[in-house]
């Protein structure tokens, strides 16, 4: 019985017999432990409980979403210069076949899902409320319990490389491949439910922002003068609300055939794989663009911020926004053009996706027109923003040419098609993201990222981004194909694959210098005394930095577009400030432990479906159970912040600014 | 900051070091160096979309140089500066206006060769097509060449300037079969035969390589492509049926196991091979799809006989179906070919 139990841990449970694994279970070990001691030792677990864990605070889930993204930049990156080192030369036994097929499947997975999104959540839940001069989300709590589902999702899918095995059917995982015939382990498992636990809550945040970005915007400030990060925001939450229900539902039918023997997408019984490639795409392509959109909002407030100057073209930006997120809807077949669907339907989706490719130039001549007749500085945001712009370009213009569908037929499964989609990956959703950080940072902390690292990050990911992908599509053209984890001498592959190794390496130093950018920062802190870091324009530029956690002791009363411009153009024109209305206590959210305990619940009853254990199912249910009623039956959710404290922490954020 | 000389010294490296390799390689962009009319076609396509966008591309490019030079903050800066001018009509119809009209070129020429390229589409040629049989296993190809009676791993040899009828279906995980010097690529994906017509119109020897993966050993599903003259195919065919063992039941059984192979080749091959492997799961209720690539409009006529034959398996597996409920119940792993199509 023992011995069982002993022999099934080392052949099932842990995954054994990889230096590589290994160094990584006992790194993971060692961290756990330096984490548990430092919190001891320094007795902060109290302080991170009820500061962190419980929060409900909008500024601190996003910056507890930003941490966690950043975490998983690392590992992503750490797979992505695992893979790239696997193709450095031909026939390299760096890797083995089925070690690498995890590692290209955990690279896409956590790069979009873990990475990208709670990167945008971050920004989001940082930003919104403070541009539409809120005080939090519309759901204060539904929020928290939205970061610990996607936290504990991570955590569930993360863990799958150290125990049990990682997946390797790919980022999408197409059956039968990742049915039980082609992948009996429980790598699998480990993709649906870590994606399924993070999915709701990426769902419940969509509908949070939505709700909040109608409801609660500050009195005054009508649809049409919201500041275009918040339009881009709006989109991107509409586009989530219609398309992650797809991916609930398609894992949770993949979920059915693998453990209850059910036949949506088998070979036999009836299944139907192409099935299962439709409804993952019908939620897979307007997820880019929920994670583009975002970024596009972000440059805009850039370039207007940085070239002192309006942006230009609002109503076409607002329309362009708006019709990529439902055009979005209808190109997922683009995705597999040669998958026979005929002429008809591959003439349609060829026409869907070009059509997309018209708003978003439309959005590049308005940014660039923004610029013009402006006053540009280089600060660090915005180099992030003029190196997005010739990048996305050239990115949109492989993407027309992907969408050629008979021209694809060449393309497709190609590094043509790889290189194309890290270009406007990197060069519009990551470019458009640190912009983002950099911009805000001050906003989150109460201090600047050092310029002359920056100058350094900047140029090494640029470089490095160039030097890594360019060859790639010359490789496509050379007949490579995507998830090959190895290649002969005679293909003439190699010299453009060490040279996108090298660029796959730059961009890695480029992290490590982002890292120090950071630390330095912190070590030679110079506090950001004005709330205004930037000259900004929008509401959020004028509170504190970082702000007080009721965000504004005044409601903001909102009379244009650039409202914080606007008002700062009218003093230093001689205008009088507004008069202060009295203060009144601010009605606030109160912290809950509940988040986090259902989706530790959460976590346990996704760990037991994984290895199909009933007795860790039932009981984790039933936590997620009692953690609901619990909620309904709890009234003692909200407080009042007194006159006096309010008093209290704008004395001392005005004292900081003088 | 001295910082700057050098990194536009390093950019400035790594461009040439770029450019030296890419046109190193050029000749091995098979892409871009089709022998076949698909191929040519879909590289003339890919040229045109290329200078299609490049008109786009390069005054966007210049433009944005242009602007962040010019209007960038300095003292005695003469550009104008205008912070509230923040629409102009006539402006946005000019960029609402260009992007429209490339796209709706590049749209009516795309649809067009949509038309014209479809995969399932026979080639106009006064010779009859070539059919091969392409079956992806776990992790290898299997040809059959259903008019000699052959059968090849990894390998396929063919006539020139002749019309090759593909037949792609796959025995487990989807692949899709790539040659990209004769044109583009098809999924091949289990309980369907997709068509995908082919020429090569040069002797050569052609990279030929699965495109969607597959699984543990996918790097190993690439195949050589040899296109020769008649006399030279058929002296092949006569070599390999002289020269060669059969490929027996229990041969291709062998094959389908999870494993890479070299080149292999095989005399003769169990009759109905193909067709078998394409129905083997409608005994378990599947639905055994007869595509041509395609809607198959182009390929109606030609089809009809074979849809005839193919509702009448339906039905019969339907009612095949009903009798063995319950007798079948629980096979959800077991896969065997056993019932197919019978």
């Amino acid at each position: 019985m023992f011995q069982n139990f002993i022999d099934f841990m080392l052949n099932d449970f842990f995954v054994t017999g990889d230096p590589l694994i290994l160094g990584a279970q006992v790194s993971i070990a060692l961290a756990s432990v330096a984490v548990v001691f430092v919190l001891t030792y320094f007795k902060k677990w109290r302080w991170l409980w009820t500061e962190w864990l419980t929060t409900v605070d909008h500024k601190k889930i996003g910056i507890m979403y930003i941490i966690a993204s950043i975490l998983m930049l690392f590992r992503g990156g750490v797979d992505a210069l695992l893979i790239r080192t696997q193709l450095a030369l031909p026939n390299l036994e760096f890797l083995h076949a089925d070690h690498y097929n995890a590692i290209f499947t955990t690279h896409g997975v956590i790069m979009i899902l873990f990475m990208a999104m709670p990167l945008m959540f971050g920004l989001f839940n940082i930003v919104v409320p403070l541009q539409i001069g809120a005080r939090d989300v519309a759901y204060p709590f539904l929020n928290s319990l939205s970061f610990w589902l996607f936290f504990f999702g991570a955590m569930l899918f993360n863990v799958s490389f150290v125990i049990g095995g990682s997946p390797d059917a790919g980022w999408l995982a197409y059956p039968p491949l990742s049915e039980l015939s082609g992948s009996p382990g429980v790598g699998q498992d480990f993709y649906i439910w870590g994606i399924q636990i993070s999915g709701i809550g990426s769902l419940a945040s969509g509908i949070n922002f939505v709700v909040t970005i109608l409801k609660m915007r500050a009195p005054g400030m009508k649809l049409m003068q919201m500041p275009m990060f918040t339009w881009s925001v709006l989109s991107s939450s509409v586009t989530i609300m219609f398309a992650f229900p797809i991916l609930t539902v398609t894992l949770f039918l993949l979920f059915i055939d693998r453990y209850l023997g059910a036949h949506f997408f088998t070979l036999d019984g009836g299944g139907n794989p192409m099935m299962y490639i439709n409804l993952i795409w019908m939620w897979g392509h307007p997820e880019v663009y929920i994670v583009i959109l975002p970024a596009f909002g972000i440059f805009s407030e850039i370039v207007s911020t940085f070239s002192k100057k309006k942006l230009f073209g609002y109503k076409s930006m607002v329309f362009a926004l708006m019709s990529i997120s439902f055009f979005s809807f209808f190109t997922w077949a683009h995705h597999f053009f040669t998958m026979g669907s005929g002429a008809n339907v591959n003439a349609f989706f060829a026409i869907t996706t070009m059509l997309i490719a018209i708003p978003t130039g439309v959005k590049i001549f308005n940014w660039l027109f923004t610029m013009f007749r402006g006053r540009i500085t280089f600060s660090q945001p915005m180099l992030w923003t003029i190196a997005f712009i010739p990048c996305f370009i050239v990115g949109g213009m492989t993407g027309v040419m992907l969408s050629v569908a008979p021209a694809d037929f060449q393309f497709h499964n190609s590094y043509f098609l790889i290189a194309h989609f890290h270009q406007v990956l990197i060069g519009g959703v990551v470019f458009g993201y640190f912009a983002g950080l950099y911009y805000w940072w001050p906003k989150m902390f109460g201090f600047k990222l050092h310029d002359g690292i920056g100058k350094w990050v900047f140029w090494l990911w640029n470089i490095g981004f160039y030097v890594c992908f360019m060859p790639q599509y010359a490789l496509g053209l050379m007949g490579m194909t995507r998830r090959f984890n190895e290649y002969n001498f005679d293909m003439g592959w190699q010299p453009l694959n060490v040279v996108s190794t090298i660029g796959g390496f730059i961009m890695g130093l480029a992290f490590l210098f982002q890292v120090w950018q950071i630390a330095h920062s912190i070590k030679f802190f110079k506090k950001e005394k004005s709330g205004d870091a930037w000259d900004g324009r929008t509401l959020e530029w004028s509170i504190p930095s970082p702000a007080p956690m009721y965000n504004f002791a005044r409601v903001p009363v909102v009379t244009s577009q650039d409202e914080w411009w606007e008002e700062k153009q009218r003093i230093a024109n001689g205008g009088k400030p507004k008069p202060l209305a009295p203060l009144e206590p601010i009605h606030m959210p109160k912290n809950s432990a509940i988040p986090f305990i259902m989706s530790v619940f959460f976590f346990i009853a996704g760990f037991g479906f994984v290895w199909g254990w009933t007795w860790m199912i039932v009981p984790g249910l039933l936590g997620v159970a009692i953690c609901m009623i619990a909620r309904s039956f709890s009234y003692d959710t909200d407080f009042y912040i007194p006159v006096d404290e309010i008093e209290r922490t704008e004395a001392a954020a005005l004292k900081g600014a003088n | 900051m001295n910082l700057k000389p050098k990194i536009r010294l390093l950019t400035f490296a790594l461009i040439m070091l770029m450019a030296v390799l890419l046109t190193g390689c050029s000749e091995q962009m098979i892409v871009l160096d089709p022998k076949g009319p698909i191929g040519e076609s879909q590289k003339d396509l890919i040229y045109l979309s290329v200078i299609l966008c490049a008109i786009v591309l390069v005054p966007v490019l210049l433009l944005t140089a242009f602007i962040v030079w010019r209007y960038r903050d300095r003292k005695d800066s003469k550009a104008s500066y205008k912070p509230n001018w923040e629409h102009s009509t006539k402006l946005e119809i000019i960029w609402w206006g260009i992007p429209i009209i490339i796209i709706a070129i590049l749209g009516v020429i795309t649809v067009k060769y949509t038309y014209e390229l479809e995969p399932s589409k026979p080639l106009v040629s006064d010779k009859a097509p070539l059919v091969i049989e392409a079956t992806s296993l776990d992790w290898k190809w299997l040809f059959t060449y259903p008019e000699e009676g052959i059968s090849t791993v990894n390998y396929i040899q063919i006539p020139k300037d002749r019309p090759i009828q593909f037949k792609v279906t796959a025995d487990q995980a989807m692949n899709s079969f790539w040659i990209p010097q004769l044109g583009g690529q098809i999924y091949a994906m289990s309980g369907m035969a997709m068509t995908l017509h082919l020429q090569a119109d040069e002797p050569g020897l052609y990279y030929g390589s699965g495109a969607n993966f597959t699984g543990e050993l996918f790097a190993k599903m690439t195949f050589d492509v040899k296109a020769t003259s008649d006399e030279e195919y058929d002296a092949w065919v006569k070599e390999i049926k002289s020269n060669y063992p059969a490929l027996t039941e229990d041969g291709f059984k062998k094959l389908t196991e999870k494993g890479a192979s070299n080149q292999q080749f095989f005399s003769s091959f169990p009759e109905g091979l193909f067709d078998r492997v394409v129905k083997q799961y409608i005994g378990k209720g599947g639905t055994g799809h007869h595509h041509g690539g395609g809607s198959t409009e182009a390929e109606a006529s030609k089809d009809a006989a074979k849809a005839n034959e193919h509702e009448q398996h339906e039905g019969m597996s339907d009612k095949e179906m009903s009798e063995m409920e319950g007798m079948d119940h629980g096979a959800v792993k077991t896969a065997s070919g056993e019932h197919a199509g019978h």
